[in-house]
């Protein structure tokens, strides 16, 4: 194969170039899809469509669907109260049954939100091309898989021909060297990431994330990073799968078992960047200056470190004020010590198991500020089973937080959870546009571990200075 | 997919950076399972006060302005995929969105469905905005075939990029589904010929 000829690749190519089928006129790829996710939100248009045109489900096996966008997170036996909510999540169950699609709606142990079911049921694997009508979708590229989000045409040529016409993107690589301080999570380096390279840095690009300090992560923590590549424009964010990534996949219900997981796994580790790899772009950052991050404006790429200023308004654009207006904030001022109104852990970016423990550990024993409503909405049923299981849900409830039903919750706000009109909101989500989180709300975005210390706090503080 | 027309209006002017798409259409509006009626909530959050009255100083609620071309600040349409956002702007009249820069997966969206995405460079955006500031009711003309976007007052033209592919697409109307369609054979040659690598890829 010529893959395996080629030592100049890299991850991303080696990974594309086994998925392209051919090209078309006007040099785009045919990009074969290995798995294909959907949800209630970004999919009952393209079902209408293959009505329209008569077609059934090209590889109905090779699409999983799930419930989350517009889930309640409280009483979920029940039925879904608010009517247009429940009409789109039982759109899906009939798209799903009129097409022999699997389904893990609600109720069944498998739901939960798309980017969190698919690495824990072990439906994400290295080297897969992936997709879904989510922009989220670069999550699952922690496993050094490529997986990006699409729009609702394309959810409806993949069902329908399990392939999508793709220009290659450029590539690019970011590095972060060194080890993290005490403190400073995965979610701090690509909200650092964020900042220097702005929303809109990696358009066109897909990111691959190399270096001592990306390494170091758990797999949790890789997707945090991966997460989040869309915040600054990329496609996707990839890191390449190495003993940490072939551990967390053993005996995950869809992984292969016994010796096809061998197998797999020996396939597995081919999958990197060659040393002579070029990527268009190189980055290069030193883990050793991440702080713990906030955001203070209305993009993700509007963060600074906790103990930093907000920018001046000096040679800012309109939009900047606008951005400053509509949060509440000041040019040159510190977030430090801010009060806020609620605290939201949870979304596709922080709602895995390890972030609950990491906030268990440091809220056991503590009280939230009465001020405060602070609300924990695991990613998954099986998140939510292992917390009970550890506990965790006592731990949760004794400091006075509510811990809930899993779905994307307050990260969008589709559901009830929304954040009132100009109320503040810490968030582990990953996005603080203008009334995201409901009209009017404002969100600043950080690591789980800084919202469970602001949560006690009842305002923003530095969470290193609260460790032992 | 409606065929491209050529575009010859006025336009809409959005200064405004980083315009995402959850306020394109706020998620709260992405509840319906149709394409159709998505421009009624168009910018619902800036053109809307929460009583539902209309926001005086947002631009779609001056009637001097209006149009099918609307002109944005730069990175135009970040943030979510939600193809509702394209779906939104079509519903509403906008067949044309001039930025200086597009985000990746609202530009494939909007070329989806048959809007156009003309990127300028920052200068040339930059004299749209003061057309429009000059005579709200200034001309443009957006031509596909050439690849040009002009401002009839003052003749300047600028030209706009566009994948050749893309191109053909939206002046014929075809979507990308039957293309992928006429290929069946070759997916499923593809399958066969790549089954080592995908053992893992089928469901039980």
């Amino acid at each position: 194969m010529q893959a395996e000829l080629n030592m100049n690749k890299t991850l991303f190519d080696k990974i594309w170039d086994t998925h392209v089928i051919k090209q078309a006129d006007g040099g785009l790829d045919v990009l074969y899809i290995d798995r294909h996710f959907i949800h209630e939100v970004t999919s009952p248009q393209a079902f209408d469509g293959l009505r329209k045109r008569g077609l059934g489900v090209f590889r109905p096996q090779q699409t999983v669907a799930t419930a989350d966008h517009n889930v309640p997170t409280k009483n979920q036996h029940l039925p879904i109260k608010e009517e247009l909510s429940r009409f789109q999540v039982d759109k899906l169950v009939e798209n799903c049954k009129d097409f022999g699609l699997e389904l893990y709606g609600l109720g069944h142990p498998y739901q939960g939100i798309v980017h969190v079911i698919g690495p824990e049921l072990g439906l994400t694997q290295p080297g897969m091309t992936m997709v879904c009508g989510d922009s989220h979708t670069s999550t699952h590229g922690a496993f050094g898989c490529i997986a990006f989000g699409i729009g609702t045409s394309q959810v409806e040529q993949v069902l329908a021909t399990q392939c999508l016409l793709q220009r290659r993107p450029k590539r690019m690589r970011i590095t972060v060297d060194g080890q993290l301080q005490p403190g400073v999570l995965a979610k701090d380096i690509i909200l650092y990431i964020i900042s220097k390279l702005t929303a809109a840095g990696g358009t066109g690009y897909f990111v691959e994330y190399a270096g001592e300090a990306i390494r170091s992560l758990s797999m949790e923590g890789r997707m945090t990073i991966c997460n989040m590549s869309i915040e600054m424009g990329a496609r996707g964010g990839l890191i390449a799968p190495d003993e940490t990534t072939i551990n967390y996949l053993k005996n995950r219900a869809f992984a292969p078992q016994g010796e096809e997981f061998e197998a797999a796994a020996a396939y597995w580790r081919t999958l990197y960047s060659d040393p002579g790899a070029e990527f268009e772009v190189e980055h290069h950052f030193d883990a050793a200056d991440i702080a713990p991050m906030v955001t203070y404006g209305t993009n993700p790429g509007m963060g600074i470190k906790i103990n930093e200023h907000i920018p001046t308004a000096a040679g800012q654009t309109a939009s900047f004020g606008k951005s400053l207006e509509y949060m509440g904030f000041q040019a040159g001022e510190q977030l430090l010590g801010k009060p806020i109104d609620y605290v939201f852990i949870g979304s596709c970016t922080n709602s895995r198991i390890e972030d609950l423990r990491l906030v268990a550990q440091f809220v056991k024993g503590k009280q939230k500020a009465g001020h405060v409503n602070a609300w924990i909405v695991p990613g998954s049923k099986q998140v939510e089973a292992q917390a009970k299981a550890e506990g965790l849900d006592r731990i949760f409830l004794d400091a006075g937080f509510d811990f809930r039903e899993p779905g994307c919750s307050a990260c969008l706000g589709m559901n009830e959870d929304k954040v009132p009109e100009g109320a503040y909101c810490i968030s582990t989500s990953n996005r603080n546009f203008e009334g995201r989180q409901g009209p009017g709300a404002r969100t600043i975005l950080a690591s789980p571990l800084m919202a469970a210390a602001s949560a006690i706090a009842g305002k923003i503080v530095d969470v290193r200075t609260l460790l032992n | 997919m409606e065929k491209y027309a050529q575009i010859r209006s006025y336009a809409i002017p959005l200064p405004n950076e980083d315009v995402d798409t959850d306020q394109i259409i706020p998620a709260r509006f992405l509840k319906a399972t149709t394409r159709e009626g998505f421009g009624e909530n168009l910018f619902r959050d800036w053109r809307y006060n929460p009583d539902g009255s209309p926001k005086a100083g947002f631009v779609l609620n001056n009637p001097q302005y209006g149009g099918q071309i609307l002109v944005a600040g730069k990175n135009f349409g970040c943030g979510s995929s939600r193809e509702h956002a394209a779906w939104a702007l079509y519903d509403y009249g906008i067949r044309v969105v001039v930025s200086s820069f597009f985000a990746d997966i609202f530009k494939g969206n909007a070329l989806n469905n048959g809007l156009l995405p003309v990127q300028v460079k920052e200068s040339f955006l930059h004299d749209i905005f003061l057309a429009i500031e000059a005579d709200p009711k200034a001309i443009f003309e957006v031509n596909l075939e050439q690849q040009t976007i002009t401002i009839i007052a003052s003749g300047a033209q600028a030209s706009f990029p566009i994948d050749p592919f893309r191109k053909m697409c939206m002046i014929n109307g075809y979507d990308d589904i039957d293309y992928l369609l006429s290929i069946q054979s070759d997916i499923e040659n593809f399958e066969q010929r790549q089954k080592r690598y995908f053992t893992n890829t089928i469901l039980p």
